[in-house]
């Protein structure tokens, strides 16, 4: 299985992946610990990924999204931001919306 | 390590008709950039256009912030 689909069945069989560096408990980078926090922030159950533990996954995923930094995030299956975008959604309510559009 | 003004040049160059404000201490920058050609798109589209205008640049800058403005936007941004 190429990395591409590995990606790619990754962010489609998770409603929230979060690709970073380390992991939740244990966040590498200021930025992926934000989203950690965010994503937390707004209850949402998520599928963490630590691209250090794998470097294929780290340079396949800037490819994927044509995106150069991480941490990423994806919601159904779709690239949605790195920690600033991920932050201004959490702030203008749109990330809220994305992750329970029930209610 | 590259410096605020040098990063500002690099967005400028690779962002048609853009100007950038550039913070930064070599390894985490912020920047606030303004161009025309954002109007119409959505922030990860805004955003996107900045980091492929700074190509491989991407490998030498740790992080990079960005906040996104049309011209418009920002004049009433104040």
């Amino acid at each position: 299985m190429t990395v591409e689909e590995q990606i790619k069945g990754t962010v489609e069989s998770n409603k929230v992946v979060l690709f970073m560096k380390g992991t939740p408990q244990f966040p590498q980078c200021g930025f992926s610990s934000r989203a950690v926090q965010i994503l937390e922030a707004c209850g949402a159950s998520f599928e963490a990924v630590n691209v250090l533990s794998d470097m294929d996954i780290r340079e396949g995923i800037k490819r994927y999204s044509n995106w150069p930094t991480i941490p990423q995030v994806y919601i159904d299956g779709e690239f949605v931001g790195g920690s600033d975008i991920l932050l201004s959604m959490y702030q203008n309510g749109d990330l809220q919306n994305m992750l329970n559009p029930s209610n | 390590m590259p410096t605020p003004e040098q990063v500002k040049n690099w967005i400028e160059a690779g962002l048609h008709d853009s100007s950038a404000e550039v913070v930064g201490d070599g390894r985490h920058f912020e920047a606030v950039v303004v161009c025309a050609e954002f109007s119409g798109k959505i922030m990860l589209e805004q955003h996107r256009m900045v980091y492929t205008g700074l190509g491989d640049k991407m490998e030498v800058i740790h992080a990079l912030s960005l906040r996104t403005f049309t011209p418009e936007q920002w004049a009433s941004h104040g």
